[in-house]
């Protein structure tokens, strides 16, 4: 047996030897998911301990008195002229959160583009293209403008009534989405050039910056606003809210945009079919 | 009953939890993870509630309660975060999927340089 037997198997089985073979592959796995939910289960009691004692902490539902939140409340209006006081907060009082977040969003695309790109070359099948059947080019058609509108109406009107750039964007990303479904990969990558929403992302993340900046030079603190700030409750209030709400609806746009994008083109280069193609 | 949307967040932030240790699919643990995440947006929104209040959108000087706005922004950065963890999971499932053939992480018992 030791001695030389002629198999073309023995360097793999030897080398397997140390470790768990092939076929009690799966047995020991199950060994260790019961052995993982044993160890989730002591966890669990644990964490749901200090989980009761952090609820019965909290103040009961509806008694919350949050200094920052009710004079933000009180001053908000009057001192932002933005008639949404949470837009105000998230454009100004924590504008420069916000800008974090906008560049997380940013990076994410970027990390997801670099995920994903280096699958690309690997399969070298002609990616199959199959479209949208009736219903789903007729639901997709109509669905498309309509979303497309409401998404740039929560956008447009951010600062005003609820909405803003954040969900305005990703409705506006969500109608790309529809238009996907409606039409094939190639026309859909015919009516929206990657590098116009990459244009388009970049310029909302830069935008944001210099809207800070300007407000740097003009006001003496970054993100200060430097416009004439209306009367609230109309288009034009909220000073340079407005411009930073339109900044990150270009951005949180073209992100979720690029995001979807990312993913159509992976699932059109791995579609079921693509092999019998 | 002034305790229920705590609770609610709490059976999902157990459940989502649940859900991610016993997994045996990234796309699976994917939503399990945004069902963890959506037990902080009921956290942080109903601690900002107040009895009778109204969403903080008004024009003309306070005359009637409203709720907290502070955590209703910080809901919206959590929701930010979530839809970008969200993504970089399935992006790096789909590449799992592509190197292993397979999105259990049982499967993935052995490293390939």
């Amino acid at each position: 047996m030791t001695a030389g037997a002629p198999g073309t198997a023995v360097p793999i089985r030897r080398r397997d030897d140390h470790r768990a073979g092939p076929d009690d592959r799966p047995r020991q796995s199950t060994g260790g998911r019961q052995l993982r939910v044993a160890v989730f289960g002591a966890a669990a009691v644990v964490l749901g301990g200090f989980l009761l004692w952090a609820l019965t902490g909290l103040p009961s539902f509806g008694d919350f008195h949050g200094e920052y939140g009710r004079l933000l409340n009180r001053v908000g209006v009057a001192q932002r002229r933005a008639s949404n006081v949470v837009g105000a907060i998230v454009f100004d009082y924590r504008g420069f959160d916000t800008l974090g977040e906008e560049f997380i969003l940013f990076s994410s695309v970027m990390g997801v583009a670099f995920i994903l790109r280096g699958s690309l070359r690997i399969k070298d099948q002609s990616p199959l293209d199959p479209g949208g059947n009736d219903s789903l080019r007729v639901v997709g058609t109509l669905g498309a403008p309509v979303v497309l509108l409401l998404g740039l109406w929560l956008a447009a009107y951010g600062y005003v009534t609820p909405g803003g750039g954040f969900q305005g964007g990703v409705a506006v990303a969500s109608a790309g989405a529809l238009l996907w479904v409606s039409t094939t990969y190639r026309d859909y990558h015919r009516l929206t050039p990657p590098r116009l929403f990459d244009a388009i992302e970049g310029f909302g993340a830069s935008a944001y910056v210099l809207i800070g900046l300007v407000g740097l030079g003009l006001s003496g603190a970054y993100l200060a606003n430097f416009l004439p700030l209306g009367t609230p409750g109309t288009l034009a209030s909220a000073g340079s809210i407005g411009l930073l709400n339109w900044a990150a609806a270009l951005e949180v746009g073209a992100a979720n945009f690029l995001l979807f994008r990312e993913f159509f083109q992976e699932y059109i280069q791995t579609f079921p079919g693509v092999e019998q193609e | 009953m002034s305790f229920y949307p705590f609770v609610v967040a709490a059976v999902l932030f157990i459940a989502g939890l649940y859900g991610v240790v016993t997994s045996r699919n990234y796309v699976h643990l994917a939503v399990c993870l945004t069902v963890m995440q959506s037990s902080t947006y009921i956290t942080l929104l109903s601690i900002g509630y107040v009895h009778h209040g109204t969403a903080p959108i008004f024009k003309s000087p306070l005359r009637t309660p409203r709720v907290d706005p502070i955590v209703q922004s910080l809901t919206l950065t959590d929701v930010v975060v979530s839809v970008v963890v969200l993504a970089l999971i399935l992006a790096l499932a789909i590449q799992t999927h592509r190197r292993a053939g397979t999105v259990d992480p049982d499967q993935m018992t052995e490293m390939h340089g």
